[in-house]
C-alpha cells in the first residue's frame, strides 16, 4: 500500500483536476446536488405536498444534513468503481501498485467530504445552529459513511468491472435507497418503514452522525458501534479480494 | 510468484555478465474464445483462488492454449527477440512477464526492477499539461516524486517539446505525444526491459534517439522486445525465441530464425484492382516465388488485355516491404524502352538483371502509364508475392554490390 502513495496522489490530483478544469463553475459542482436535492425536499415540506414526523432540529438543517450525509455515502460508493473503470487501460498495459487506485479513490472521496464539510458549516452558520463537542463524532460517523461505501464498492468490483450489470444495478439501487434510508424523514417508530430501517446499515450509520453533527444527542450509540466494526471489517476483504482478483480481471478485461 | 519491483537492489551489487535475470520456465495459459463464457470463467477463477480451491489444469469449454510450456532464461546484457504471426501468444507472454497476468501453470521469476515499454503515455489526461502528465506518466511508471524533480529537465530535453510544456496535450501532434511519452519511460533504469513494438512511431529523428537510448539501457540489463519488424531484431537482439500458436517453435541466433519465420510464411498475393479503366489485368508468372539475396536474371512475364492502341507506353513494376513502403522498383522508361500495346491479349516480360533484396516478404505492384499524357491506365496493388531467403540478415531492404577491402599502403 505505501509503495503506490505518490503514484496515488498524483491520480487524484489528476483526476480533480481534470474534472474541474474544463468547467466555469469548478468546485461549486460538488456543492450543488446535496444543495438542489435538500431545497426540493424543503419546498416540498413548506407547500405540505407531505408530512414528516417532527424533527430534532429545523428541517431545512435536518435534511441538507441528511443529503449531504448520503451524497458523502455516494461517493464512497460510486469514486473507487470510477476510478478502477477509468484506469481499466492502464492496469491492462503497466504494473504498477493496485493499491494505488484504492488509496487515489479514497483520497478523492475525503476530498469531497473536506468539501461538503465547508457547505455544512456554512449551513449551520445561516441557521445559526451551535455544534457541540459531539460534533467529533459526527465526524467520525462522516467517514465511516464514507468508508462503508467504499468497502461496498470494493466487493462489488470484481463483478462490476466484468459486467456492466452491477453499475446500472448501483444506480437504480442507490435511487430506491435514498427513499427507504431515514434522510428527509425520521426514523420511524413503528412499521415495515421502522423494519427498513432497522436491518439497513447506512441508516445505522446516517442518523447518529447527523444527530451528532446537530444536536449532539443520539439513541443510537451501540449499533453505530457495530456497524462500525462491520464495515471496517467489509473493508479488509474488500482489499483482499480486490488484490486477489485484480489478476484475474486485467486476464478478462483483455487491452 | 512473479517477483517484481521488490528486490530492486538486489542484484544491482553483483553486476557481472552472467547473473540470469530472468527464468521462465513452463509456463502455459489459456484464454476463452468466448467473451460471456470468458467472463464467467473469470467470476469462477477468482472465487476459487479466494477459498484456495483446486486449479483447473484441464481445458475448459470454448478454451485454448494461447501458451503452451514455454521456458527460457535470460542473463543481463542479452537481448531476446520474440517473433511469431498474430495469435503467436507473444503479447501474451510479454503481460506474464510484466506480471499483469498470471500464468495457469508454470513458474517465472525474475530479478530487479522491471520497465516495460508497452505502450507510451499511459495515464496521460488531454486536459491536463504536459508537465502534469509528466508527472502523472512517471507515477504510473514507478518513480517517486524526487526521481522525477531530478530528471524532469533531462525528460523536457529529450522529448523536444519545448515551449509547449505548459499546454494541455490534447493540442499535442500525435508526434508529441509519443515523443513525451518516450521520453518519459526512457528515464527508467530497469534490470529488466520489455518492448512491444512502440519503437515503430515517431520520426526518423526521433526514433534513431529512441535506438540510442535502448542501446545504452542494454549495457546494463537484458530486454525482451517484440515486433514484426525483422530489420528491428536483426539489429538488437542476439537470440531470438519463433513462436507459433502458443508454442516455442524455435530458438536460436537471430540469422537463422528470421529465417525460420519466413519459412513460416505463405506468399499469397491478394492481387486488389485499384484501376483498369483501359488496360485489364489478365495474369502473372513469376520464375519463381522464393528468391535469394543475390538473385540474376529475375524474370516476371506479365500478360493484360487493353482496349486500347498504344506505342506510347511505360511500365512500373514496385517492390514492397511489409510495412508497404515502396523500396525498388523498375520502370520501362527509366530503361528507355518503348512499349507498344494492341487491343487484346498483350505478353509482356520483365527481366530483372541484378535483385539484392534483403531477407523479408515483399509485395509487387504494377502501374501502366502512358507516357506522353501521364495517364494512368492500369494499377494493380499485390500483383504478387516474393520471399527471399538466405544466411545472410541486413537490417536494410535492399543491399548493394560491390567490394570492400584494405587498400595497401
Amino acid at each position: 500500500m505505501l509503495d503506490g502513495r505518490f503514484l496515488a496522489w498524483r491520480l487524484f490530483i489528476r483526476n480533480v483536476r481534470s474534472q474541474y478544469r474544463q468547467s466555469v463553475l469548478g468546485i461549486l459542482w460538488a456543492f450543488l446536488p446535496p444543495l438542489v436535492t435538500a431545497l426540493v425536499w424543503v419546498f416540498l415540506k413548506q407547500q405540505s405536498v407531505f408530512a414528516v414526523a417532527e424533527t430534532p432540529v429545523p428541517y431545512p438543517v435536518f435534511v441538507l444534513t441528511g443529503t449531504i450525509l448520503w451524497q458523502v455515502f455516494l461517493d464512497g460508493l460510486n469514486i473507487p468503481l470510477r476510478v478502477f473503470t477509468q484506469s481499466k487501460s492502464m492496469l491492462t498495459k503497466i504494473n504498477f501498485p493496485r493499491e494505488a487506485l484504492i488509496l487515489a479513490s479514497i483520497y478523492e472521496v475525503m476530498f469531497n467530504l473536506l468539501v461538503k464539510f465547508v457547505l455544512l458549516i456554512g449551513i449551520y452558520a445561516w441557521f445559526a445552529v451551535l455544534p457541540t463537542v459531539y460534533v467529533l463524532f459526527g465526524i467520525l460517523g462522516v467517514i465511516m459513511l464514507a468508508l462503508l461505501g467504499t468497502s461496498i464498492s470494493l466487493l462489488l468490483t470484481p463483478l462490476a468491472l466484468l459486467y456492466g450489470d452491477i453499475k446500472r444495478a448501483i444506480l437504480i439501487s442507490t435511487q430506491f435507497l435514498f427513499f427507504l434510508t431515514p434522510i428527509i424523514y425520521p426514523v420511524p417508530k413503528e412499521g415495515a418503514a421502522k423494519i427498513l430501517a432497522q436491518i439497513n446499515p447506512i441508516a445505522h450509520l446516517l442518523t447518529p452522525s447527523r444527530d451528532w453533527l446537530t444536536t449532539g444527542d443520539t439513541l443510537a450509540v451501540d449499533t453505530f458501534m457495530i456497524t462500525s466494526v462491520f464495515t471496517l471489517i467489509a473493508l479488509i476483504c474488500g482489499m483482499i479480494l480486490y488484490r486477489i482478483a485484480l489478476p484475474h480481471l486485467v486476464e478478462r478485461m483483455g487491452s | 510468484m512473479i517477483d517484481n519491483r521488490n528486490s530492486t537492489d538486489a542484484l544491482h551489487e553483483e553486476q557481472g555478465s552472467q547473473d540470469t535475470l530472468v527464468k521462465v520456465n513452463g509456463i502455459s495459459k489459456k484464454f476463452c474464445r468466448s467473451l460471456k463464457r470468458s467472463l464467467w470463467y473469470g467470476v469462477k477463477d477468482v472465487s476459487s483462488d479466494l477459498v484456495g480451491g483446486r486449479k483447473h489444469d484441464e481445458l475448459r469449454k470454448d478454451e485454448f492454449w494461447a501458451l503452451r510450456n514455454v521456458s527460457f532464461e535470460l542473463k543481463r546484457g542479452e537481448c531476446l527477440g520474440l517473433v511469431g504471426h498474430n495469435g503467436a501468444g507473444k503479447s501474451t507472454l510479454l503481460k506474464m512477464l510484466n506480471g499483469l497476468i498470471k500464468p495457469d501453470q508454470g513458474r517465472i521469476e525474475m530479478h530487479g526492477r522491471i520497465g516495460a515499454l508497452i505502450e507510451l503515455g499511459t495515464g496521460f489526461n488531454p486536459i491536463l499539461s504536459g508537465r502534469e502528465n509528466i508527472y502523472n506518466n512517471a507515477a504510473v511508471l514507478g518513480f517517486s516524486k524526487e526521481e522525477v524533480d531530478a530528471k524532469f529537465d533531462e525528460i523536457l530535453e529529450f522529448s523536444e517539446i519545448g515551449e509547449f510544456i505548459d499546454s494541455p496535450v490534447q493540442n499535442y501532434s500525435s508526434g508529441m505525444k509519443v515523443r513525451l511519452g518516450f521520453a518519459v519511460a526512457s528515464q527508467l533504469d530497469p534490470d529488466v526491459l520489455i518492448i512491444d513494438e512502440v519503437l515503430a512511431v515517431g520520426d526518423v529523428g526521433f526514433r534513431s534517439k529512441c535506438y540510442e537510448r535502448i542501446s545504452e539501457l542494454l549495457n546494463n540489463c537484458c530486454v525482451i522486445l517484440v515486433t514484426h519488424s525483422m530489420p528491428q531484431i536483426s539489429k538488437l537482439c542476439n537470440r531470438v525465441i519463433l513462436m507459433r500458436k502458443g508454442n516455442i517453435v524455435e530458438v536460436g541466433e537471430t540469422g537463422k530464425i528470421i529465417e525460420a519465420y519466413y519459412e513460416l510464411n505463405d506468399v499469397v498475393a491478394n492481387q486488389k484492382i485499384i484501376f483498369d479503366k483501359f488496360i485489364r489485368f489478365n495474369s502473372i508468372q513469376l520464375e519463381k516465388n522464393t528468391l535469394s539475396s543475390r538473385e540474376e536474371d529475375f524474370k516476371i512475364d506479365l500478360e493484360v488485355v487493353s482496349e486500347i492502341n498504344s506505342n506510347e507506353i511505360a511500365i512500373d513494376l514496385v517492390f514492397m516491404n511489409r510495412e508497404l513502403t515502396p523500396i525498388a522498383q523498375i520502370n520501362s522508361k527509366f530503361l528507355k524502352q518503348e512499349i507498344s500495346i494492341s487491343q487484346g491479349l498483350n505478353r509482356l516480360s520483365i527481366i530483372i538483371s541484378e535483385l539484392n533484396l534483403n531477407v523479408g516478404l515483399y509485395k509487387l505492384s504494377c502501374n501502366i502509364f502512358n507516357t506522353s499524357t501521364g495517364q494512368q491506365l492500369m494499377w494493380i496493388q499485390d500483383i504478387a508475392e516474393i520471399k527471399v531467403t538466405g544466411d545472410f540478415v541486413g537490417h536494410c531492404p535492399f543491399l548493394l554490390q560491390g567490394t570492400i577491402s584494405e587498400i595497401d599502403t
